[in-house]
């Protein structure tokens, strides 16, 4: 869990009793001391972790903002740059726009057939791609779209609120973006818009997308409204799931279940999982402190807990 | 030489809920390590990986405002580690 109170710096802490205690981690992330002259930086926030290769026990990655990637191989107690990314000479100019929260590096994204495959997604910067366990890294935002960039086919620089890989099959990879919900299929280097196949009036906009565990051609999108001041709220003030059961080719609207007006849900890229059963469960958190799940894979939805703070991640256990 | 810390509310998770310690160090820097030895990561709270002080976070010795780790220390002085009010 990455934690920052308001006046305190940022710092990582670990449970292995699912929640019982906590114990800190002995060396959160950090950047490397900078040089006479160099770009001074410092880990204002640990936003993403996640862990490594099934073959690399204890071994975790860290993204955090400013965009900073970090490995821990003891199981997230000490935590060291991944200099492949943090000291790229390109590094500066591929996250120079920032977000108004500044920008940030989520997304990290380990290929189950090779531990030395990664992806990772950065706000504003684009979706990269590693092969060598993050020694080099190229943008792989072809086809994506990036309307509030004067260079409409810029190589990088695009907003991708959160990259998902299906484990069955790791060459496809979902993307929901600042500007619209896209699919990959390596070794294919361009996107391609699935978003355009949702309602016009609803659009393709939001922050998760979250895939079905036995099914790569099922994901979950939670539409917000992404129009002019990009509110970020559901679509009228009427929160729905969408589904698609084949690749973003169609999508259907599950909102039984879910407030019929006047609910504006913000959803955030993290707050949004499905869990591992058979015919899974999907649940979201709101910014306004309600958790929300289905058991049927999103076709009825209710109301499991409210009054709670502001929701950043929901996370499943099972 | 030793000096009095008083803690901030949000840093005495790492010392017990103590509202105070003592600790050793001619200057700030020196407390600073000090206090990391005994209260593991309280410091990277305080400052950040290139050594400056948080943006939130103030330190006194005595009365006196310091913005630089390399300020002395004397016995018996008393440092303030303070959350500085940013909020409303």
């Amino acid at each position: 869990m990455g934690t920052k109170t308001g006046h305190l710096g940022p710092t990582v802490y670990r449970s292995t009793d699912r929640g019982r205690t906590w114990q800190e981690a002995k060396q959160p992330p950090a950047f490397r001391k900078a040089a006479e002259g160099e770009e001074v930086r410092n880990v204002e926030r640990v936003l993403w972790l996640t862990p490594g290769h099934a073959s690399e026990p204890g071994v975790w990655y860290a993204g955090t903002s400013p965009a900073g990637l970090f490995r821990s191989t003891d199981a997230g107690n000490t935590w060291q740059p991944v200099a492949g990314f943090n000291d790229h000479p390109l590094r500066k100019q591929w996250v120079g726009f920032g977000t108004p929260d500044g920008e940030f590096l989520h997304s990290i994204l380990i290929d189950p057939r090779d531990a030395r495959h990664i992806y990772i997604g950065i706000s504003i910067g684009g979706v990269f791609e590693s092969t060598d366990a993050g020694k080099n890294w190229t943008p792989l935002n072809r086809g994506v779209a990036a309307d509030f960039m004067p260079d409409k086919n810029a190589e990088f620089g695009h907003d991708p609120h959160c990259v998902a890989l299906h484990p069955l099959q790791p060459d496809r990879l979902y993307h929901q973006n600042h500007c619209g919900l896209y699919r990959i299929d390596r070794p294919s280097n361009e996107w391609q818009r699935i978003g355009n196949n949702m309602p016009k009036k609803i659009g393709d906009i939001g922050f998760p997308v979250v895939l079905h565990p036995h099914d790569p051609d099922t994901a979950w999108v939670f539409p917000m409204d992404g129009t002019t001041v990009w509110p970020r709220t559901s679509v009228g003030g009427k929160p729905a799931v969408y589904r698609t059961r084949n690749a973003g080719k169609r999508w259907q609207r599950l909102d039984k279940g879910l407030p019929r007006s006047q609910a504006w849900f913000t959803v955030l890229r993290q707050a949004m999982c499905a869990d591992a059963s058979k015919k899974p469960g999907v649940y979201f958190g709101t910014t306004g402190g309600e958790v929300w799940g289905s058991t049927n894979e999103g076709d009825v939805w209710k109301c499991l807990a409210q009054h709670l703070p502001e929701i950043y991640a929901v996370t499943v256990a099972v | 030489m030793s000096c009095i810390v008083n803690i901030a509310s949000p840093l005495r998770s790492y010392v017990s809920g103590a509202a105070s310690v003592s600790a050793q160090g001619g200057t700030l820097a020196e407390v600073l390590a000090d206090l990391e030895t005994r209260f593991p990561g309280m410091r990277f709270r305080m400052i950040d990986e290139q050594g400056r002080i948080r943006q939130h976070i103030r330190l006194f010795v005595n009365t006196r405002p310091v913005d630089d780790l390399t300020a002395k220390v004397a016995t018996g002085d008393t440092v303030h580690l303070i959350c500085a009010l940013s909020g409303g």
